[in-house]
């Protein structure tokens, strides 16, 4: 299975190498590419800058200050993640016509990724130990000075964690950016795709892309192994004494409203007026069905297939640890980096030149999603193992069982709510998944998303607006997950395509 | 229930250059339906020693048998664990997190049994056993505190009634007040069932307090195994006496069965000749606060404890002595004291000597 992971990457670098550097050379020096790149890297510092901004001062005045109903605030703040990027951009677009080009995609993918920031440092500040803050005002430091010099430094694993998340899906999200007219590296490949099947120059974009996602995943994983050591000890049971607004009540309540009707509103508003407006004419209920039906198929099988893939990867990685299962974790979340993009073309040539057969199937597809989602299974299958300790099958052994009977009666059980978690997880994130599913779905299907997306290039804005809702709806659930900030899924809302 | 049988044991780690022999050539004998603690350092192997009778390791060379059944060692093949009839009991107890205590203390019951009401019998016999409430049986381990769930986890172990029981550093977890009242609760109930038991420890009270016979281990191999009394009072070597507790060793000379050295004459407790290294416990070293007699030196540290007190004294010749006194009435530092040996005093060959 991690073999299957590495395939999109073996893919683009056999690619690349074949080719050999002068025509590589041709392919990727020209304007258009030099446009796109900076199109990309703009777009990809200015929201991460962003989105980290916002997250840190959402997250310290929903969770450090006096701010009236600090609970619901919360859910309200979190709750944009149940919106996927793209229907987001439909929604804003479909309004008014002028949210587009950098400034527009800057808005909305800000506004759509805020809460991967603001998530995890909310996190971080719940379980940071208030003895230490108090420990610095002893010492004669205001609360500035104390926020900046022993509350900020804390802070930065989660920070720059959320931040370069923040980065990976903006080099993924193609949906979006296609909507609001801006293009970068994934748009231009799915367009150079769709139109002339220019597999080389689409390739040759997909390496840079890579490239791109590789360094933000290298800058991750050494914050996740900095992590590790940085991490605060027993779970502070007291809270922080919050800080008192005072005269600064109304501005910061008025700011924090103003993100919440951004976010969420405004979505929330197009959505309805169009689902009104649309309705009045048509209400496909027959074709509704088929496409729900299709995605939650698809889904059950992809959560089915990278769930069971993802018991012996996190088997290898916890009970018998050694570089060689390290290597084959690890090897899985370079899938995480790489977008649904670069995937769907990977898995369309591959496919194409080795095993034709398979081409617009849904196994196809399926492998692609169990590819894409390998890594949030991983991560949850993998807090489940560790609940289950190997001394718990010492005793079991000592108390006559075989290993059979061991796992069955121990580390089944235990381990059964995790699988079932990871399973929910990736279910979700391939019923909202959008760009591998354009490009690997079998003649004739068709699910939630592309038919959204069919209906939504077209400006049939009407006819897109009750499978956005129901893209909606089945994102729900995630996200209740996720809101629980210190849930091992709140690290790896990842990738989506 | 049968005996414990351990003959030249060993089993290293590794290999080549970067070997550690954990357990090295260990025999151990522990009578059937009595408690034998295995004292040492951490990383000295105990707990190797207890993994290779559980059956989790199989030892290099070497033999284990329960009873007159040999089941490791002597070309048997090694018997898996869940056919040794071992009770196992890990550090923090290691309790199944899914199932409630009733349910984990049945675990090891065949199929037949744990249902209906011989189950429910059987679990309620054993929460006596270990003195718990039979109420308990619905909880769930986390709602339990760390001596009670040291409890279960014995009880979980017992019910099969297994050939031998395994301890490994049932208590270390728990904090001091819990961990005499749990370790007395659980020796009462191996005595009530005249279990084989065998506890792994590094603390030399818990070790000397349970058991009927000490092991002390260090390096991998078993340096002395005796009943406590004599490890504490004719330890084997004077690392073994520093281990089991405070000592002071000072040099003497010995003629037949007496010896002096800067306490002055004492009494050995086997005769010897020659230069010799002397063992003397604290509490051995009397302090006299009224009379002169004796060596004389001075106060230069008190440690009350309540109970008692450990008082370190600088003799006139510069030799530092630490004596136990009982805390009713004690010196202060800088005042003048004079000490003498009571008791027996163990004599060894000093260090370097041939």
């Amino acid at each position: 299975m991690a073999v299957l992971a590495l395939v999109p990457l073996a893919y683009v670098v056999s690619y690349v190498v074949a080719i050999g550097p002068v025509e590589l050379w041709e392919l990727v020096a020209r304007p258009r590419i030099a446009e796109l790149l900076r199109n990309t890297i703009t777009l990809a510092v200015a929201c991460m800058a962003a989105t980290a901004a916002l997250g840190v001062a959402l997250a310290v005045a929903v969770e450090r200050t006096d701010l009236p109903g600090r609970r619901l605030w919360h859910g309200l703040l979190v709750a944009p993640l149940a919106v996927p990027a793209f229907v987001n951009g439909y929604a804003w677009v479909s309004l008014d016509r002028g949210v587009q080009g950098f400034g527009g995609a800057f808005a909305v993918v800000t506004l759509s990724y805020y809460p991967l920031v603001y998530l995890p440092v909310v996190a971080m500040l719940r379980r940071l130990d208030p003895a230490l803050e108090e420990t610095a005002f002893s010492l004669g430091h205001s609360r500035s000075r104390t926020f900046r010099t022993v509350v900020l430094p804390q802070l930065r694993p989660a920070l720059l964690g959320g931040a370069l998340l923040v980065g990976l899906h903006l080099l993924a999200e193609f949906g979006a950016l296609s909507l609001l007219r801006f293009p970068t590296f994934t748009t231009a490949i799915y367009d150079q795709y769709g139109s002339t099947f220019n597999g080389a120059a689409a390739t040759a974009m997909a390496g840079v892309l890579v490239l791109l996602c590789l360094v933000l995943l290298l800058a991750d994983l050494r914050l996740r192994g900095d992590r590790r050591y940085a991490r605060v000890g027993r779970g502070a049971a007291r809270t922080a004494v919050p800080l008192t607004l005072g005269p600064w009540r109304a501005p910061v309540l008025a700011s924090v409203g103003a993100v919440v009707v951004l976010a969420l509103g405004v979505p929330a508003f197009s959505l309805v007026r169009w689902l009104v407006a649309g309705t009045s004419t048509e209400f496909p209920v027959a074709e509704l069905t088929e496409a729900l039906v299709a995605t939650l198929a698809l889904a059950l099988a992809g959560a089915v297939v990278t769930t069971l893939a993802a018991i012996p990867v996190v088997w290898l990685a916890v009970r018998h640890r050694g570089w060689a299962s390290t290597v084959i974790e690890r090897s899985t979340y370079v899938a995480n980096a790489l977008p649904g993009i670069v995937v769907g073309l990977a898995l369309v040539v591959a496919s194409l030149r080795v095993v034709p057969v398979v081409y617009q199937t849904a196994g196809l597809l399926v492998a692609a999603y169990a590819i894409l989602f390998l890594p949030r299974a991983v991560v949850t299958v993998r807090a489940g193992l560790e609940q289950a300790p190997a001394v718990l099958d010492d005793v079991s052994h000592s108390l006559g069982l075989g290993t059979l009977a061991t796992a069955r009666r121990v580390t089944l059980p235990l381990i059964a709510p995790s699988l079932g978690a990871g399973a929910a997880l990736v279910f979700l994130a391939i019923s909202t998944e959008l760009t591998a599913t354009l490009m690997l779905s079998p003649i004739g299907t068709s699910t939630l998303a592309t038919e959204f997306w069919s209906a939504s290039s077209e400006l049939r804005y009407g006819a897109a607006a009750p499978y956005a809702l129901l893209l909606v709806l089945v994102s729900i659930p995630a996200t209740v997950l996720l809101m629980r900030a210190d849930s091992p899924a709140a690290r790896t809302e990842t990738v989506p395509a | 229930m049968s005996s414990l049988t351990i003959t030249g044991v060993t089993k290293t780690f590794g290999t080549g250059p970067d070997a550690t022999r954990a357990v090295d050539d260990v025999t151990l004998h522990v009578p059937h339906g009595s408690f034998t603690t295995v004292l040492g350092p951490s990383g000295c192997g105990k707990t190797t020693l207890l993994r290779l009778i559980a059956g989790f390791l199989v030892p290099d060379a070497g033999s284990i048998a329960f009873g007159a059944t040999t089941v490791a060692g002597d070309g048997v093949r090694p018997v898996p664990p869940q056919s040794r009839h071992v009770g196992y009991v890990p550090q923090e107890g290691a309790l199944f997190p899914h199932l409630d205590v009733a349910a984990n203390i049945a675990f090891g019951l065949p199929s037949h049994a744990r249902g209906g009401q011989a189950g429910r019998d059987r679990v309620t016999e054993m929460l006596d056993l270990v003195e718990l409430p039979s109420h308990f049986r619905d909880r769930r381990p986390d709602e339990l505190s760390g001596g009670q769930q040291q409890r279960v986890a014995l009880a979980r172990s017992l019910a099969p009634q297994p050939a031998v029981v395994l301890l490994d550093e049932p208590f270390s977890s728990l904090d001091a007040s819990l961990r005499g009242t749990t370790a007395a609760a659980v020796r009462r109930a191996l005595a009530a069932t005249t279990t084989t038991a065998l506890l792994v420890t590094h603390d030399q009270n818990e070790a000397l307090s349970l058991a009927d016979q000490v092991a002390v281990m260090r390096g991998g191999r078993l340096v002395q195994s005796a009943p406590p009394s004599e490890v504490y009072l004719s330890p084997s070597d004077p690392q073994v006496a520093e281990f089991v507790g405070r000592a002071v060793v000072l040099p003497g000379t010995a003629t037949d069965g007496r010896a002096t050295c800067a306490l002055g004459e004492v009494v050995l407790s086997e005769a010897a000749t020659g230069p010799v290294a002397l063992m003397i416990r604290p509490e051995q070293v009397y302090v006299d606060l009224a009379h002169a007699e004796g060596v004389r030196g001075t106060v230069e540290e008190v440690s009350y404890y309540g109970h008692d007190c450990a008082v370190r004294v600088v003799l006139d010749d510069g030799t530092s002595v630490l004596a136990r006194m009982a805390g009713v009435r004690h010196p202060s530092e800088g005042d003048v004291v004079h000490l003498r040996v009571t008791g027996l005093v163990r004599a060894y060959r000093p260090e370097g000597a041939p």
